[in-house]
């Protein structure tokens, strides 16, 4: 039983999903083995992943075909490698996303999505429904391919370990793709899905400017990240990558605190497992007080001034 | 250049699932069923290819029970142009549900299939990646925009950390996110009309795809109910309990 870990980096350093991905591998069962695939600068991501306790060999692929993890090009490499590993695992970020089904299907196994826990080498559980229901999967396959829920599962400590590193190369894909170019959003804030603090505004704040007015100060005195509803999101206040929910980001940190945020059952799958949720809401039927540790009645325009002043 | 969008039936996104008590799965019994929001997406981008002249013939495509045939009503009423159902009363897994476009594909030979990133129901986002390595073709995932240009497209997609773009060779798979376009709704006459659209049923043994599951789903339950929260009166409570957690 030896698992294959598909690292997420950019180049110098492993994301911090891969160390969660990690975890879920070691809990497997058998050997950890990290695939570190990327351009010329992928030799530092190497290089750390061999630092990641709990990992037994780190497979580099240099070559500038794999270096936007564009998945026509990394998937036939992860095939090549996959006759010596039982289990295939990626973090179910949007890279891994995009890559994985590649790969199964390509193999001709059945992927496991976005699992949350491991009963046993071939049984998982993952939340179906926008996570209103939690399902018990079995795994017939020869091989396991998953997707894995990083906030289900504990980081890996990112130092510690020494594992060798070896170079492996593979295919290349056809060449009908290219990687035109990424408008990454800057910010100097936590990483949304890594935070251990959220602030999350929805469709009450009105507009982009008094989401910026009300939940900013909030988020910079407290370091936390920002997130929005879906609702915040469509109406423009704040860019796509902000959202949480099903069909945004899944997060689970220790405090999550919703702002003008209904709690419709899409934004929950996206929260409900953080560990204290804050609501302030003036609706005092708002369905996001059904899961809030902490509940606010009261208009967020005075109240949110009003605790970034207090707090 | 033909496009192709598979459409899935899914419990309506305004319904809370109920999952039944002998864990056996989600209760769909006189449930609201719907066309699964990231396919009406596609639909809406393959009419709007169509419109601008750059795509000439719309194929609605689902696989499921005779009721989706209700699916790809709507499809047609909005604007495809004929329906395929591939009619099985087993729930198929992403992997089969690939094949089977897969071998659709080989038939229709379409420019662009365009398919939702997930369905609402299974969660998976898979089916279209699959697809893609099926046939051997580029993929563009959670699109948010798409633009056709000549012999290539030119994908917009959301990652995690911004935006990416990239550049596919036709014929390509691309799969939609929430933010590609709003989708219309279908007028009482164009849903008459709808009607007398063409709609083929076949089975997945028309496709000799085996259709049976890789995945067996053991237990279905109910996710951990959170703890009652305590409501507190003013700001003051709210940040004595928030020092308390040690926030701030």
């Amino acid at each position: 039983m030896t698992a294959l870990v598909i690292a997420e980096h950019n180049g110098g350093e492993i994301a911090e999903a891969t160390l969660s991905t990690v975890t879920a591998a070691a809990q497997l069962g058998g050997d950890v083995h990290v695939l570190v695939a990327g351009g010329d600068d992928a030799g530092a991501a190497a290089g750390a992943a061999a630092q990641i306790a709990g990992v037994a060999k780190v497979l580099r692929a240099v070559d500038a075909a794999y270096a936007h993890q564009l998945p026509e090009n990394v998937a036939p490499l992860i095939v090549s490698l996959a006759d010596s590993y039982d289990a295939i695992l990626a973090p179910a970020t949007t890279t891994g996303k995009n890559v994985m089904p590649r790969v199964a299907a390509l193999l001709d196994v059945m992927q496991v999505s976005d699992i949350i826990a491991i009963e046993s080498p071939t049984t998982f559980k993952r939340p179906i429904y926008a996570g209103n229901a939690i399902a018990t999967v079995e795994s017939s396959d020869s091989k396991r391919v998953i997707t894995v829920r990083t906030t289900a599962f504990e980081k890996a400590e990112a130092t510690g370990g020494s594992a060798s590193v070896d170079e492996v190369s593979g295919p290349t894909g056809d060449g009908n793709s290219e990687f035109v170019k990424l408008d990454a959003v800057e910010s100097d804030r936590p990483e949304l899905t890594g935070a251990g603090i959220i602030v999350s505004g929805g469709r009450a704040l009105k507009d982009g400017e008094t989401f910026e007015q009300y939940i900013t100060p909030l988020a910079d005195k407290l370091g936390a990240a920002i997130g929005a509803s879906r609702a915040a999101v469509d109406a423009g206040y704040v860019p796509n990558d902000y959202q949480v929910g099903q069909t945004g980001k899944i997060v689970a940190p220790e405090v999550y605190i919703a702002i003008g945020i209904s709690g419709a059952i899409q934004h929950l799958a996206g929260m409900k497992d953080s560990k204290t949720i804050v609501a302030i809401n003036k609706d005092p039927d708002a369905p996001i007080f059904q899961v809030a540790d902490i509940g606010l009645v009261a208009d967020l325009f005075n109240a949110v001034p009003e605790l970034t002043e207090k707090l | 250049m033909k496009i192709l969008v598979p459409v899935k039936r899914v419990i309506d996104y305004n319904v809370k699932p109920r999952v039944k008590a002998d864990g056996s799965g989600v209760d769909l019994a006189n449930v609201k069923m719907s066309m699964n929001p990231f396919c009406e997406i596609a639909v809406e981008e393959a009419i709007r290819l169509k419109e601008a002249g750059k795509a000439e013939e719309i194929i609605a495509v689902s696989i499921g029970p005779a009721k989706a045939q209700e699916t790809l009503r709507t499809a047609l009423a909005m604007g495809a142009d004929r329906a395929i159902l591939v009619e099985t009363d087993q729930d198929v897994e992403p992997l089969a549900v690939a094949k089977i476009l897969k071998a659709i594909a080989e038939e229709e030979d379409p420019g662009i299939v365009m398919l939702g990133k997930q369905a609402i129901d299974d969660d998976s986002n898979q089916t279209g990646q699959m697809l893609a390595a099926l046939m051997g073709r580029p993929q563009g995932t959670f699109a948010s925009k798409v633009q056709i240009d000549g012999d290539s497209v030119s994908v917009t997609r959301e990652v995690d950390g911004g935006l990416e773009t990239v550049k596919l060779d036709l014929p390509a798979v691309i799969t939609t996110d929430l933010r590609l376009n709003e989708p219309r709704y279908a007028s009482l006459p164009n849903i008459m009309k709808a009607k007398k659209k063409p709609l083929d049923t076949k089975t997945p043994d028309d496709y000799g795809v085996d259709v049976s599951p890789r995945l067996a789903m053991s237990n279905v339950s109910e996710p951990p109910v959170r703890q009652a929260g305590e409501m507190v009166e003013d700001v003051d409570a709210l940040v004595a309990k928030l020092k308390a957690l040690g926030v701030a």
